[in-house]
């Protein structure tokens, strides 16, 4: 909703905007309160929005000046309900979606800030829940986003789609930012699973959106949207029955989403022309053979080292060398996954993510080292980000003492 | 039984679109409730703050005590009970008392046949 009255108010409106949302919204809700909820709260909500847009404009006709490029047509009373009844119209609010996508994609934009300003302004995230998600305080998350809407009102126009050379430089840095809402959706350290899944839910949707613009469907936005699904149709096995965290090697693999897979193939299949091999291919990639497998022995891990080892080449990071680490550990044994472990560049910017001394652990454990592996276990016990994790972490020292190794393995 | 009049007077407008929510969802139970037990004659709607006001011979128009009066009626609904202390009663479930409102309960006037 706010992606479309922006384009009719202009982005330097977007505090118009906002209030234009939120006063539709509140006097939904005072209607609801008597009369219930209908049955298709949203077309409600934006046929409101719609009314209460036409009114402001009628009345500040004058005082203000709106979008530009549809300036004219909403001065004149002929052409204003006609061109706002257009831009309502669902087409055109999916092309409205993406030019707000590509703006809140600002170059002046710190990474993080692009994807609270997404979760914002497109997705609808109040400030408490992006706050939740990011396992951040409310002041926190509002000062950041005071700041990028001032960055983004102050670029006076929207991202303009319809220009391929500007869409196309722009488009990698609105991957990077779809990638990221997904993996913290996916592995970021908020507790609450529902919060969670919609992190995942409104990336791949939004990645959807980004497939049906000619200029979005790059084999790169194809691999990025496969590697969502491939993710994502594991994400049901995460949670054992009690709700307790359970690692790649312990999920109940029956609980796998089959259809979310196989159109993650079908997309990763998509992706698979011209000559461009992109990070998210890779990562697609090894998402496939995990999907594949019938079980953890079962996995093809001299091909998940391999897709690493290339991934390493084009993305070289901590958590990248990490994960290979330990299907180095797969393919070889501990001693391997060790050896590998110790020998990660750049190792102290994983100093606080648990999973690093948990993956020492496992492999040690293995190795049949169980006091060192406890000291590992007990520093990522002291690292975990919430209780899910805390909980998982003293699973895994309770397996040293009674020497279940092997079993359950962390990742 | 006999017919009454809530008046929702005063008591804010959610300040932000969560405690609105909120609200929404305990009116929503509360009137839910009173309907199941037959007490619901019209759920009512909710009024704009803001309306005119007609007065006088003159019939002069003006925007009324409205937009500043905290006791402005934001909205009615007729209920049936059997007598004044049960109307009361239903009333104070009402949420508006968590935001600072007053439920005006009236009966409607009725000829004795």
């Amino acid at each position: 909703m706010t992606a479309v009255l922006t384009r009719i108010f202009g982005v330097h409106n977007l505090a118009l905007v906002e209030d234009v949302v939120q006063d539709a919204f509140l006097r939904a809700l005072e209607v609801w309160k008597f009369r219930g909820i209908p049955e298709n709260p949203s077309a409600w909500l934006m046929a409101a929005a719609k009314n209460r847009a036409v009114d402001l404009l009628r009345r500040e006709r004058t005082a203000r000046t709106y979008a530009p490029e549809l300036g004219r047509l909403l001065e004149s009373e002929w052409t204003l309900v006609p061109t706002v009844q257009e831009l309502f119209s669902p087409h055109s609010i999916k092309d409205d979606e993406l030019r707000m996508m590509f703006s809140c994609c600002h170059a002046r934009l710190a990474e993080e800030a692009q994807i609270v300003l997404i979760l914002h302004i497109l997705c609808g995230f109040s400030v408490d829940e992006i706050a939740g998600a990011f396992v951040s305080s409310h002041a926190a998350i509002e000062k950041r986003l005071t700041r990028a809407k001032k960055v983004l009102a102050g670029s006076k126009r929207l991202f303009e789609i319809a220009n391929s050379d500007d869409f196309a430089a722009r488009l990698p840095t609105v991957q990077r930012a779809l990638y990221l809402l997904f993996n913290e959706g996916y592995h970021g350290a908020s507790a609450e699973s529902s919060v969670r899944a919609e992190l995942c839910q409104e990336a791949i949707r939004l990645t959807t959106i980004l497939m049906t613009h000619p200029l979005g469907a790059t084999p790169a936005t194809h691999a990025l949207a496969a590697l969502m699904h491939l993710h994502a149709a594991r994400l049901p096995g995460r949670l054992d029955a009690s709700g307790n965290l359970s690692s790649l090697f312990e999920q109940d693999r029956s609980k796998w989403d089959a259809k979310l897979a196989e159109e993650g193939q079908r997309l990763l299949n998509l992706s698979a022309t011209g000559t461009e091999l992109s990070e998210y291919h890779i990562e697609a990639g090894i998402a496939a053979v995990h999907d594949s497998a019938k079980s953890a022995q079962d996995t093809n891990w001299a091909a998940i080292v391999s897709m690493y080892d290339m991934l390493m080449k084009i993305r070289p990071s901590p958590v990248v060398a990490l994960n290979r680490a330990v299907a180095v550990g797969e393919l070889e044994g501990p001693k391997r996954g060790l050896e590998e472990l110790h020998a990660i560049a750049d190792a102290e910017r994983l100093a606080d993510y648990p999973f690093y001394p948990a993956a020492l652990g496992e492999m040690e454990l293995r190795s049949g080292q169980r006091e060192v592996a406890r000291g590992h276990f007990r520093a990522a016990l002291a690292l975990a980000r919430n209780p899910m994790e805390r909980e998982f972490f003293e699973r895994r020292l309770e397996a040293c003492q009674v020497g279940k190794a092997g079993k359950a393995r962390a990742r | 039984m006999s017919e009454f009049v809530f008046l929702y007077r005063g008591g804010e407008r959610g300040r932000s679109p969560e405690q609105a929510q909120q609200m929404m969802q305990k009116w929503g139970a509360w009137l839910k409730g009173l309907g199941e037990k037959g007490h619901i004659r019209d759920q009512g709607q909710p009024l704009e703050r803001a309306g005119k006001l007609v007065k006088g011979k003159q019939k002069t128009v003006t925007d009324g005590p409205f937009a500043e009066a905290k006791d402005v009626v934001g909205g009615y609904t007729l209920v049936e009970a059997r007598d004044i202390d049960q109307a009361v009663e239903l009333s104070k479930g009402c949420p508006i008392f968590e935001v600072d409102g007053a439920v005006e309960v009236r009966p409607v006037m009725k000829l004795g046949v």
